[in-house]
């Protein structure tokens, strides 16, 4: 039996949209501003951390070791390490597992790990063209040569490379992260109407969350300098309905494809947290479990069908606890897309699926939709890259607590050909 | 010698450390300056390859003249006699046989820095405390050793006359800019700096061309001239004579102060004619006064817990964090803290500048609706709206979740301490923490007594207001405490002579040649006129408020937050009518009531001396400060 590793609480930031131009808040100001909420409401200080470990995608120039950064800010003092880790979509859950690894090797006792991306601030670049005209540009002198120079600049030059656009095409098969959703819909034969009734159903579900208040204790609100302050997930929209989503175009696939903004996820700004600590840390400063995390599960694919990862990362990591899809009370498979998701609880119940690429006898079965997301997901909230897979797993624990369910599974697809999963329990109390 | 040591390294190079002994501050007392000269004969029996000047004290360089020896000047004499001992030093630094060098870290204010421009080079160590200055004015007194001249020659007489009029530091990368460091270096190479400077002997700094031509003798009489306007918007002469002083020496005299005969407008005699200097020196004292108040406990404080984000909490949390503390700032919804921070956010930026310190303070400064803060906290700060019920509500509340050893205090004006103490457990944990609207810039704090208050509580109390730069006073639970109960009658009356017909401009003239720096009746806009009106019902006074204040208020009229008071206020200012003629007598009508209610604040024990009274109506009530407080401006027969 390996030792538990609990979470205690967690936090996170209202989910804002990118809007087209850099958003009010970096990724460290995010960051910080949902940890130090996060670690105000527990009886430890900052400083009582072992260490800080926070997932980013796309971290800013100068804030490349973001965790050091934050933790930094957050007041953890000089003598708390922080770094980052980077596994696309999943470097907030991957976050989770570093920490779990350091835990288990009894490095650590009590961290502070989770994700973050300020997507809305992703720069633009400078062309390769450009940097080697500018390198010839510092290398000349005098005005001749110079002169001569600039007559070689094109305007082609100086159109900039827009770092996100980059950041979501896979580099190895030349695919936008919505092409490999559009070959799981040809593949599954999951229709528009499928993904927009999905789309529609995510922002139902994210709004019944909010106005019940369900998000109360999970989202901290964010302030800014100029006097405003953001308490909720801003992408959420009430006219999200079927008939208005069929009027959007395919984003991806010009023209003939299905996926369009409206049934993907939101390119947002983000952060969450979880604290974990191992059970020697519980008891030496009175902690109170929400949970544990119970295992974890990554798993890699075909980058062009990279959406099915969640289903090669969830397959093994049931059949080593002996557990079938009907034993688990609650689901989080995050939003990347409304084809994507789709596309997984096919799989799972798909017999040849199961059999060709999980070696399994049959299909594993069917997830209850009501026991999937059921506030809705990144599609209605927002999918800030480095942050989603911290909060599927800190939103799990708690619509486990909500619903009295016991036993629940986060799940990630990862760009590039990979997916994450983890088993998560509440604590009994 | 006891206050410097003299050592000399392998290269030649003597290094003269200022520590005065006994102290904590290095200030140039008549026997630091003695000692001065043995070690300029030392070295002039054998000169050193070069010489730093530097300090022993991790706190700065030299804050300048020992202050408490200024009480011993009776006469013009006095001041001629201590003007020329440091005259003479500082000119035996300049006309050495040997280089010189000042290394400056931390403050080098008055005295110090003009040690430092006798010497031929200055360097300046790159950090935040780093402040370069001649704040003489603000006592009254000119810079005597020889600031006026060469800091003018140094740097151009539009920046030199500029730091002399105001009083004004600058730090390091400015004092650089302007030309008056040679260098500005991080600590770790500054030692380095000073020796390499002293081995290579860069050429000394000159003025730029057209920098150097305002020290030409008619530039000098226009730029006198536009000095003076300036200065003329800020202090009238026969208030604070010296800022004018100061420009006439630089005008005809090259900045020698002892160069006018008595009689001149100039000279020295002429200066300490008024009692401006003397009042002012003793504003000083009475500061340092409150400022040992703070230190007779440990406020041993790392973090700030202050409830209700409205004018009052959110600034005294956004200083609190400004000043390094941990603050954590609650109130009942997110959106009331929102402005808060939009306050704080502006406040750090004037008062900090580089970036990084600004996000350093906002991140100090932590919005938190659900209280998470109380059982954190050190002081606890409660600065919610007047109400009896909901303070004691939220005192039961935060005793509960608070650290036994944490202040716990609240900011009420108006309700009395013992009422709200009631609802702990222990009552003489409460102490009252007053403080005064706006928050950034107003220096003094009430600390308030309740009947049972502890008076460890209390002392902690003022060593936290210390803490956070701020001067405490310690006031007895009252109506008004202090401050507001002295402004009450003053403002009051203003409001009555306006009643009477008189102009608001010819009120708040007469209070400005008494030497208020603000008129009662803008005072009373500013600090809107809803909460005069409660404050004038709350201390009685007699009979019916004033009629057109309670009239304003009716219309919802409230002064500047409105945008209508009194005045019409456009873009934060005033809108007045030059034209008015001051009733005679005016001034003295409208101050005589507030001296009266001084003497009795000090009969009822309100405050336990009449210095502290005094002390309290200058730094609070901003009462004028060259006439040194009411109580002492009553004992002096009417000039």
């Amino acid at each position: 039996m390996k030792s538990p590793i609990y979470v205690i609480d967690g936090a996170r930031t209202p989910f804002l949209k990118a809007r087209n131009r850099p958003g009010p808040f970096a990724a460290s100001d995010l960051a910080s501003a949902a940890g130090r909420a996060l670690l105000l409401r527990q009886p430890i200080q900052p400083t009582e951390l072992d260490e800080v470990i926070l997932g980013c995608a796309i971290p800013s120039v100068d804030e490349v070791n973001i965790g050091r950064v934050v933790a930094l800010r957050m007041g953890c003092g000089h003598k708390v390490p922080g770094w980052t880790v980077m596994r696309n979509c999943a470097s907030g859950m991957q976050a989770l597992d570093s920490a779990i690894d350091s835990m288990r090797a009894g490095r650590s006792q009590l961290v502070l790990a989770g994700g973050v991306d300020a997507l809305s601030r992703a720069p633009l670049l400078v062309s390769d063209a450009m940097v080697a005209w500018l390198s010839k540009w510092y290398a000349a002198k005098g005005v001749g040569k110079r002169a001569a120079l600039v007559t070689e600049l094109r305007l082609r030059h100086l159109a900039p490379v827009i770092a996100l656009m980059r950041g979501l095409t896979d580099p190895i098969v030349g695919l936008m992260m919505g092409q490999t959703a559009e070959n799981l819909a040809y593949r599954f034969g999951i229709t528009r109407a499928d993904m927009d009734a999905y789309a529609a159903t995510s922002h139902e579900r994210a709004l019944a969350a909010q106005r019940e208040g369900r998000l109360a204790h999970e989202v901290v609100p964010l302030y800014d300098t100029s006097g405003h302050v953001y308490v909720a997930d801003d992408g959420v929209r009430e006219d999200s309905t079927p008939a208005n989503l069929a009027k959007l175009k395919p984003f991806f696939d010009r023209k003939y494809g299905n996926v369009t903004a409206g049934n993907s996820s939101q390119v947002t700004d983000g952060a969450a947290w979880l604290l974990l600590a191992t059970e020697e840390a519980v008891a030496r400063h009175g902690l109170v479990p929400k949970g544990r995390i119970v295992d974890s599960q990554w798993a890699a694919l075909d980058p062009a069908q990279m959406g099915l990862g969640p289903v090669y990362a969830t397959a093994p990591l049931l059949a080593r606890h002996n557990i079938g899809l009907a034993d688990v009370d609650a689901w989080e498979i995050n939003e990347a897309f409304a084809a994507q998701v789709l596309a997984c609880l096919r799989a799972f119940a798909d017999d040849a699926f199961c059999r060709d690429e999980l070696g399994l006898p049959q299909a594993l079965g069917t997830i209850d939709p009501n026991a999937l997301n059921v506030d809705g997901g990144a599609i209605a909230i927002g999918h800030p890259v480095g942050a989603s897979g911290a909060r599927i797993v800190l939103h799990l624990l708690d619509v486990l607590e909500r619903r009295n369910g016991k036993r629940g599974v986060a799940a990630i697809c990862i760009g590039g050909g990979q997916g994450g999963a983890m088993l998560v329990e509440r604590t009994a109390s | 010698m006891k206050h410097w040591t003299l050592a000399r390294d392998a290269d030649g190079i003597a290094w003269l450390t200022f520590d005065k002994a006994d102290a904590t501050t290095n200030t140039l007392s008549r026997e630091a300056l003695a000692e001065l000269n043995e070690a300029l004969d030392e070295l002039e029996r054998n000169a050193p390859r070069g010489l730093v000047i530097r300090s022993g004290k991790a706190n700065g360089f030299i804050a300048g003249a020992d202050v408490t020896e200024f009480s011993e000047i009776h006469d013009a004499a006095g001041v001629r006699e201590i003007l020329s001992r440091g005259l003479a030093t500082f000119d035996r630094v300049a006309r050495t046989s040997y280089p010189t060098l000042a290394l400056i870290r931390g403050y080098c204010l008055g005295g110090g820095l003009e040690l430092a421009l006798a010497c031929r080079y200055r360097v300046v160590v790159d950090e935040p405390s780093t402040r370069l200055g001649l704040p003489e004015v603000m006592l009254g007194i000119l810079p005597g050793w020889g600031g006026v001249a060469r800091l003018p020659a140094l740097i151009g007489a539009p920046a030199a006359l500029d730091m002399m009029l105001t009083g004004k530091t600058v730090d390091a990368r400015k004092a650089k800019r302007l030309g008056l460091a040679d260098e500005c270096v991080p600590p770790r190479i500054m030692d380095n700096t000073a020796r390499g400077m002293l081995r290579t002997l860069p050429p000394r700094r000159r003025l730029s061309f057209p920098l150097s031509l305002t020290q030409a003798p008619l530039a000098r009489r226009y730029i006198a001239q536009n000095a003076r306007k300036r200065v003329a918007k800020r202090a009238r002469r026969e208030h604070y004579p010296a800022p004018y002083t100061i420009i006439d020496l630089w005008e005809r005299f090259d900045g020698q102060p002892l160069a006018p005969a008595a009689g001149d407008p100039a000279s020295i005699e002429t200066l300490f004619a008024t009692p401006t200097a003397t009042n002012l020196i003793r504003v000083f004292h009475l500061q340092e006064r409150l400022k040992a108040l703070g230190k007779e406990a440990e406020a041993d404080i790392a973090h700030v817990h202050v409830v209700g984000a409205g004018t009052m909490g959110g600034d005294i949390a956004a200083w609190c964090a400004l000043r390094g503390f941990t603050v954590t700032l609650q109130d009942q919804a997110p959106a009331r803290i929102a402005p808060a921070i939009e306050r704080a956010a502006k406040l750090y930026r004037d008062r900090l500048r580089d970036p990084r310190r600004v996000r350093d303070a906002l991140d100090r400064l932590v919005p938190d609706v659900a209280g998470n803060g109380v059982a954190r906290a050190d002081v606890i700060i409660e600065a919610i709206f007047e109400n009896e019920d909901a303070k004691r509500a939220l005192f039961a509340a935060l005793a509960a979740k608070a650290k036994p050893s944490a202040i716990l205090a609240t900011n009420t004006s108006s309700i009395p301490l013992e009422t709200i103490a009631t609802a702990l457990r222990d009552p003489s944990r409460l102490i009252g923490l007053h403080f005064f609207n706006p928050v950034a810039r107003m220096m003094l704090v009430e600390v308030v007594a309740g009947q049972d208050s502890d008076a460890r509580e209390l002392a902690r109390g003022a060593a936290f207001v210390r803490a956070i730069d701020k001067l405490p006073l310690p006031v007895k639970s009252a109506p008004g405490f202090l401050v507001n109960r002295v402004l009450a009658p003053y403002l009051m009356t203003a409001m009555r002579a306006v009643d009477e017909g008189v102009a608001p401009e010819a009120v708040d003239e007469a209070a400005v040649a008494f030497g208020m720096p603000m008129g009662p009746i803008e005072l009373a806009d500013t600090v809107g006129l809803d909460i005069c009106l409660a404050v004038g019902r709350m201390l009685g006074g007699d009979g019916e408020a004033p009629r057109r204040l309670a009239s304003l208020v009716e219309g919802g009229n409230l002064g500047k937050k409105t945008g209508r008071g009194f005045y019409t206020w456009v873009d934060g200012r005033a809108q007045k009518n030059a034209n008015v003629t001051v009733p005679a007598g005016l001034g003295a009508r409208l101050v005589d009531p507030l001296v009266a209610e001084a003497k009795r604040a000090l009969d009822e024990g309100i405050v336990s001396d009449s210095d502290l009274v005094d002390a309290g109506a200058i730094f609070g009530a901003g009462f004028a400060p060259f006439r040194g407080g009411p109580l002492h401006y009553a004992k002096v027969p009417a000039a």
